[in-house]
């Protein structure tokens, strides 16, 4: 059926401390990149701060972080801030945000409504038919169309999936476990070692065709690193963030020597998970 | 240092703005905080001048729509400004004219201010602005630019060796360029950059921002997106004018670009 494509959710994880211009155009490339193969509809983004217990470097308060991203994202007809992440008390791994938003879309129990026995989307084209009000309604875990849920796929550049080789910071069965039933969008800039990283691994070469790897041609390196250290030194940062995400910063004077020094000599949490779940 | 001796600087961009992006709109921000930082200059105003249709360059839409995206994008700038002057001219305008307009422009606003306080308190001395003093410190207007347009001096024909002079000497550059170029460089090699490297400004980019107008507009004429690359009113208006096609494209091709026609030596055949 040419009128099926597979839908598509993206999922960005990290700091957005502060959300940049470069972080939003992540989105953006990745769907033009979904769309032109044919095969797929981005249907919707979502941003997910990390929570404060991720104990980074700097990492200021999630409500600031959520607050900007929503500012950001205000003017998006696709693009959405979720603060489920941020909200719990305690660092989550990535794919436990993967599943959460993944169960939320699927369709709610088929014996609930006649409705939702119906597939949830067939893109393109018109119902032909009501559905038979006499047949049986099929219950949610008997052969769900695979196509009519939405794929969760995580976005992210390039220096995420390279994360993926230090030591300890993710586990080998999640790294698995995402590439195999979610994928990966890696954005990265043309002439990057992002093949050569998946070349040489081999979960990740297993699940190739679940890694999309999608080249930015336009050179936006505007990481939020560089942002904090601009503003600590007084210097603009007009037209690389939002201008309501400047503002936002401006007011409420969120970046200085001291916020940077937050979490300072902290061991950053999945380490810290890793240490204490070897001790069992 | 007070910021009343601080010595006031106009910068002035002259360029394509083919749409203008937000690198165009850094290249100002980089500007002033450098020469902020240098504790002697107070920039006071940022000029962008986007050049004459007449410049045959490849792809260069009417400068009606250039002009109006650039008033779309600088709307929430406080300092900087579009001006349409360059574009009305009825040619293409060398850029030391256009240096020399905006800083003749600059002398006479300088006048009427002047002459505007001395009515209204003919013996008070005023302590605002340094503008408005008794003897006010004359502005300086630098060119702004990026570091690919300092390597277009070398290109034949494309510069008249004293406009670059004039550039240089009374005026001043602003040079932005990323980290891993190296303009100083390129001004060692020249004889004439040398002489008044006093008078160029090298400020280093390190957020890599690389939007080039070309690239926008290729993407543009494939459907991508160009969100959070050009501010979303510029977006919009293009969308709504619809001006980068791939016949837009096509304006001006096989064109020699104006000023290697004025400067080509008669009967020279010239290559593009």
């Amino acid at each position: 059926d040419p009128d099926r494509k597979t839908e598509v959710v993206l999922l960005a994880c990290g700091s957005f401390n502060p959300i940049t211009n470069m972080h939003l155009r992540l989105f953006e490339l990745a769907k033009d990149y979904f769309h032109e193969t044919g095969k797929y509809k981005v249907i919707k983004g979502i941003i997910s701060p990390v929570g404060d217990a991720y104990k980074k470097k700097g990492l200021i308060s999630a409500n600031h972080r959520v607050t900007m991203a929503k500012l950001a994202t205000k003017n998006s007809d696709w693009v959405e801030v979720d603060d489920w992440e941020s909200s719990q008390s305690e660092w989550l791994e990535t794919l436990k945000v993967l599943r959460y938003h993944h169960q939320k879309l699927l369709p709610p129990d088929a014996t609930n409504s006649l409705e939702d026995a119906v597939p949830l989307t067939k893109l393109g084209r018109k119902r032909k038919q009501e559905p038979n009000r006499h047949e049986p309604v099929k219950k949610k875990n008997q052969s769900p169309d695979i196509k009519s849920v939405p794929q969760v796929k995580l976005l992210c550049g390039s220096d995420m999936l390279e994360s993926f080789g230090i030591p300890n910071l993710w586990k080998l069965e999640d790294i698995t476990e995402i590439v195999e039933k979610h994928g990966l969008v890696c954005i990265s800039r043309a002439g990057n070692n992002a093949q050569k990283f998946i070349y040489e691994s081999d979960v990740l070469w297993r699940h190739k065709n679940n890694i999309h790897l999608v080249e930015e041609w336009i050179t936006n390196d505007i990481s939020s690193t560089k942002i904090r250290r601009a503003l600590r030194r007084g210097q603009s940062i007009r037209y690389l963030v939002p201008d309501v995400v400047r503002a936002y910063i401006e007011k409420n004077n969120l970046y200085s020597p001291e916020s940077e020094d937050t979490n300072a000599g902290v061991l950053l949490a999945p380490f810290q998970k890793h240490a204490s779940d070897s001790k069992n | 240092v007070r910021m009343k001796s601080r010595i006031p600087v106009i910068l002035l961009a002259c360029g394509s703005f083919n749409p203008v992006t937000n690198m165009h709109m850094r290249l100002f921000e980089l500007a002033r905080d450098h020469l902020h930082q240098t504790g002697q200059y107070q920039v006071i105003e940022g000029i962008m001048s986007p050049v004459n249709d007449n410049y045959g360059k490849k792809g260069l839409v009417s400068a009606r729509h250039r002009i109006a995206m650039a008033k779309l994008a600088l709307k929430t700038s406080d300092w900087i400004r579009v001006d349409p002057w360059e574009s009305e001219q009825e040619t293409w305008t060398e850029t030391v004219k256009v240096l020399r307009h905006h800083y003749n422009e600059s002398l006479r606003l300088l006048q009427s201010k002047k002459e505007f306080m001395e009515n209204k308190h003919p013996k008070e001395r005023s302590t605002g602005d340094s503008l408005s003093c008794q003897h006010p410190v004359l502005p300086e207007l630098k060119l702004l630019c990026g570091a690919d347009f300092l390597q277009t001096f070398k290109t034949p024909n494309l510069w008249k060796e004293e406009d670059i002079k004039e550039i240089v000497e009374k005026f001043g550059l602003v040079c932005i360029s990323r980290a891993g170029s190296d303009p100083s460089q390129y001004i060692k090699e020249s004889d004439l950059l040398s002489q008044y490297q006093h008078n160029i400004f090298l400020v280093k980019e390190w957020i890599q921002n690389e939007i080039s107008a070309t690239q926008i507009r290729s993407a543009l004429c494939r459907g991508l997106s160009v969100k959070y690359l050009l501010p979303d009113s510029v977006i919009s208006y293009i969308a709504q004018h619809n001006i980068y096609t791939e016949e837009s494209e096509r304006k001006n091709e096989g064109d020699l670009l104006q000023p290697l026609k004025v400067h080509s030596p008669a009967g020279t055949p010239l290559r593009d």
